[in-house]
């Protein structure tokens, strides 16, 4: 017989290894599937590794690819802190970069100071009200902010696509549903010469920076912890549920909703449906790797995006599904839910004994 | 303590429980430290324990959901022959005829009486049900013990009282030999719990075996033939009742001499709190109050006595700022309250003790420090620009650490750390550090082991003394006769006059928390499931 008892207090060994012993694991199990795809299981590795470290180009493209898992992952982090299930990141982020398209096509110009932040402070305000709006209705109402913000996600990217046949298409774009190209003053520099990675790299990672120490030392920080950890006590003692709520929505749309401008403006240079393959999905797993920690974020973003671009790249050079990433991908995050479910209780196997 | 005087009443009659050296270890803690435990046939045991003294712990590995390191339980079969009880398995100690009865009932409410206690014991490939032998087996088991309940009724309308009958039913239907009973009386008004005795007795007579875990010393003495006495999971002391005292016992239990709080004289001052027909209708008369009035003057403490679920909790929720009057008005410090808002009522020195204080009181994760200061992260002692100061909220974490001997690794730990006493201590130190005009406190003493019981009175009577008015909501009588001034008590969402405490007896306060008022207004109904007045 199994049975489990709970842990008094896990030690840090704990805590910090599991995750990290989870996604070493999770890619020793992708052996599995490369066997069955008869692939060369060392080369493959090999490559997964070239492929996302081999050179500065593949290490730039891995970058570019954590850059707004690392900000959808802040969302998600956030939101779950304080038991906000928000699972509209990815409308969020289409938001957000709609926004950024809005201001950034030639409506307004001027210096990059000015439309940068521009674009920022318009495609974070766009994330931030996709998500109050469902916040509302959860703390007025009580309608469960999954299936809100989840079906919200269908709506924005049918909204989108709508936009992107009328009112925002591109003119010059031969009749593909895109929209008008960001003008070059807003558009997001990249860091290396002739690379991909750009500016919002940077952004992503001092918006993780800010919000662990947000979280951490601020008086908003502490009540979004009451709240998340115990609404019940945070209410008894004075805090507004409501509001430190509504806090939450505004940051973690908000977040979403700059991982779409810093794709739109820095990666893409338009808007099209296509902008993003279910990063605000993916931000989820990669919060859940980083136990909702912020600074954990960057990590599990970066772990997640070489997974991706170096199952790609491997992929693409011994011919098996690049669907091995998101196999990978997934694995993780179940050995990671596996692990904590682990560190919180001991599993003991008690034999059968006959009385006696 | 010897358990010598053996001879008094029963001269060793058989023996059905043996519990020999149970060690049970979780990690560095010693649940259970080779505890021994007999019990004969007919025998009324009383397992008493502070909270974590181990008494559940013993009770899971009689049931089967522990396995004990080390130890062996031994039962008497029905052919009268010692067997040992096969460790780890439930269906064995039921097998064997041990019946437990919840602190919490396991009922399903929408079900009959009857329904519930055949529940499990039919056949399921059957078409149809033949119950007249079930009847007539409970109707035997009722007319022996005097367990009358009307078993036709759906569960939700019997009275708690009714439904731990039921419970107790539903044991000895499965021919239980030994029941064991956890805190049998915390949700019975003093005369359901009389009653509860006198069939556990009778019970007893017809040599059925009970396990009785509390705390209520009182009751204890009052009901068992043997006491068994646990502290941190050693068994530190076995008499036989007629050999107790309250006092020795009490001793036993904490390990150490118990200051016994009692007030002194004071005169109350000027009124603090004042409700002048309050009406909050939820249309349930656990969240209701009807047209209460009430008021509480510094410098004294006012006891709301009542059964459970009787608008304590919308009472409570009024005076914590959580909920606001449909009608009526609430005056505070002279002043008529039109902003019912936690943090207000926090901010203007009302002292709000959590009825549920794991709940209610603290956020487990967060550090011992943060849970003290959690009211008042706003204020410009603990924050600069929004920044936590958190070297002021440790300084004031250590400072009521001490002063209130709050026992935790430190102000960093977490305080799901902290055992419920101490947790109720990081409360006091928490509200009452400010020296609050205006104290609610809300059941500060349910579940506490008798010293930290005696702490929290002591502390709030130390608060009385320097003016604030009290107002204790308790379901325990002893304690409210013992530190309030005035009793007022609470039934159906009513609230009674308050009653000087010396003018007061314990029988006429039963009555009154089962709804029968005694003399001046109308003669209310008996039953206390009948609600008096209607909701306007």
């Amino acid at each position: 017989m199994i049975r489990f008892e709970p842990r008094s207090n896990p030690g840090p060994v704990l805590v910090y290894g599991v995750p990290v012993f989870a996604a070493i694991f999770a890619i020793l199990l992708a052996a599995i599937p490369l066997a069955l795809a008869g692939a060369p299981i060392i080369d493959a590795y090999g490559l997964m590794i070239t492929g996302a470290f081999g050179s500065v180009f593949s290490t730039s493209e891995m970058l570019t690819r954590a850059t707004p898992l690392i900000l959808t992952g802040l969302a998600a982090a956030i939101a779950f802190r304080a038991k906000l299930w928000n699972i509209g990141a990815e409308g969020q982020l289409y938001m957000g970069a709609m926004a950024a398209v809005v201001v950034g096509t030639g409506v307004i110009d001027g210096p990059s100071w000015v439309m940068i932040p521009a674009i920022m402070i318009a495609g974070a305000l766009a994330g931030a009200l996709m998500l109050i709006g469902p916040t509302l209705l959860k703390t007025r109402m009580g309608v469960d902010e999954v299936v809100t913000t989840l079906l919200l996600n269908f709506i924005v990217l049918l909204f989108v696509q709508m936009m992107l046949e009328g009112a925002l298409k591109d003119p010059m774009s031969m009749g593909w549903p895109q929209s008008e190209p960001i003008i070059d003053s807003a558009i997001l520099p990249p860091l290396l010469e002739r690379m991909r990675v750009h500016l919002g790299l940077i952004i992503a990672l001092v918006a993780a920076s800010g919000l662990a120490v947000f979280v951490k030392r601020t008086v908003w920080g502490f009540e979004i912890r009451a709240v998340g950890e115990n609404a019940a006590a945070a209410k008894f003692s004075g805090i507004s549920v409501t509001k430190t709520m509504i806090l939450v929505a505004a940051l973690s749309g908000g977040l979403a909703g700059l991982a779409g401008v810093s794709e739109v403006a820095g990666t893409r240079g338009y808007l099209a449906t296509d902008l993003s393959p279910g990063y605000g999905y993916a931000g989820i797993v990669v919060a859940m790797l980083a136990r909702l920690s912020p600074v954990g974020v960057i990590i599990s973003a970066l772990f997640v995006a070489s997974v991706f671009v170096g199952a790609d790249s491997m992929s693409r050079a011994i011919g098996v599904s690049s669907y091995l990433a998101d196999l990978i991908v997934a694995m993780s995050l179940l050995c990671v839910l596996i692990g904590g479910f682990l560190t919180r209780f001991k599993v003991r196997f008690d034999r059968k004994k006959t009385a006696g | 303590m010897s358990s010598a005087a053996h001879s008094s009443h029963k001269t060793s009659p058989e023996l059905l429980l043996q519990l020999a050296g149970i060690t049970k270890k979780f990690g560095p803690l010693i649940a259970n430290d080779a505890i021994d435990l007999t019990v004969h046939k007919g025998e009324i045991v009383a397992l008493l324990g502070e909270n974590g003294a181990g008494k559940t712990t013993l009770m899971n590995i009689l049931f089967g959901h522990y396995v004990a390191d080390e130890g062996t339980v031994t039962v008497t079969n029905r052919d009268g022959n010692l067997e040992h009880l096969e460790p780890g398995a439930p269906q064995a100690a039921l097998d064997a005829g041990i019946g437990m009865v919840h602190q919490h009932f396991t009922l399903a409410e929408n079900l009959s009486g009857l329904d519930n206690i055949v529940l499990g014991t039919e056949p399921i490939f059957r078409l149809r049900r033949d119950r007249t032998a079930a009847r007539t087996k409970l109707a035997d088991l009722m007319s022996g013990s005097g367990l009358n309940v009307d078993l036709d009724q759906p569960v939700h309308k019997l009275t708690v009282g009714e439904k731990q009958r039921v419970e107790i039913l539903k044991a000895l239907y499965r021919d239980a030999r030994l029941l064991v009973l956890d805190e049998p009386t915390a949700v019975l008004t003093p005369q359901e719990a009389d009653s509860l005795f006198v069939i556990l007795r009778q019970l007893a007579a017809t040599g059925l075996s009970v396990i009785i875990i509390a705390h209520k010393l009182a009751e204890v003495l009052a009901v068992s033939h043997r006491i068994a006495v646990l502290r941190g999971g050693k068994k530190v002391g076995e008499m036989q009742t007629s050999d107790a005292d309250h006092r020795s016992i009490a001793e036993l239990m904490v390990g150490r001499e118990v200051p016994v709080s009692r007030r002194t004289e004071r005169v109350p001052g000027a009124p603090v709190l004042r409700l002048s027909d309050v009406t909050i209708d939820r249309g349930d008369a656990r969240r209701s109050l009807h047209g209460v009035n009430l008021t509480a003057c510094e410098g004294e403490i006012l006891g709301i006595a009542g059964v459970s679920g009787n608008g304590q909790a919308a009472l409570a929720q009024l005076l914590a700022g959580l909920d606001k009057p449909d009608s009526g008005t609430v005056e505070i410090f002279e002043a008529i309250v039109t902003k019912f808002d936690a943090h207000q009522f926090a901010q203007n020195g009302i002292a709000r003790i959590p009825e549920d204080r794991h709940h209610d009181g603290m956020v487990g994760s967060m550090s011992v420090a943060e849970n003290i200061a959690i009211e008042d992260v706003r204020s410009k002692d603990y924050q600069k620009f929004g920044f936590l100061d958190f070297a002021a909220i440790r300084k004031r974490a250590e400072q009521a650490i001490k002063d209130y001997d709050v026992r935790c690794p430190g102000p960093d730990a977490s305080a799901r750390l902290l055992s419920g006493g101490n947790i109720q201590k990081l409360i006091l130190a928490r509200v009452l550090e400010k020296s609050p005009k205006l104290i609610l406190a809300n059941q500060p003493s349910r579940g506490l082991d008798v010293g930290a019981q005696s702490e929290v009175h002591r502390r709030l009577l130390e608060a009385r003394q320097n003016g604030a008015a009290v107002i204790l909501i308790s379901e325990d009588l002893d304690e409210l006769l013992t530190i309030s001034d005035q009793i007022a008590v609470i039934h159906a969402g009513h609230v009674s006059k308050a009653i000087p405490t010396d003018a007061i007896d314990r029988s006429e306060l039963g009555l009154m928390m089962a709804g029968q008022t005694k003399t001046d207004t109308q003669q209310a109904p008996t039953s206390n499931t009948i609600h008096p007045g209607e909701t306007p």
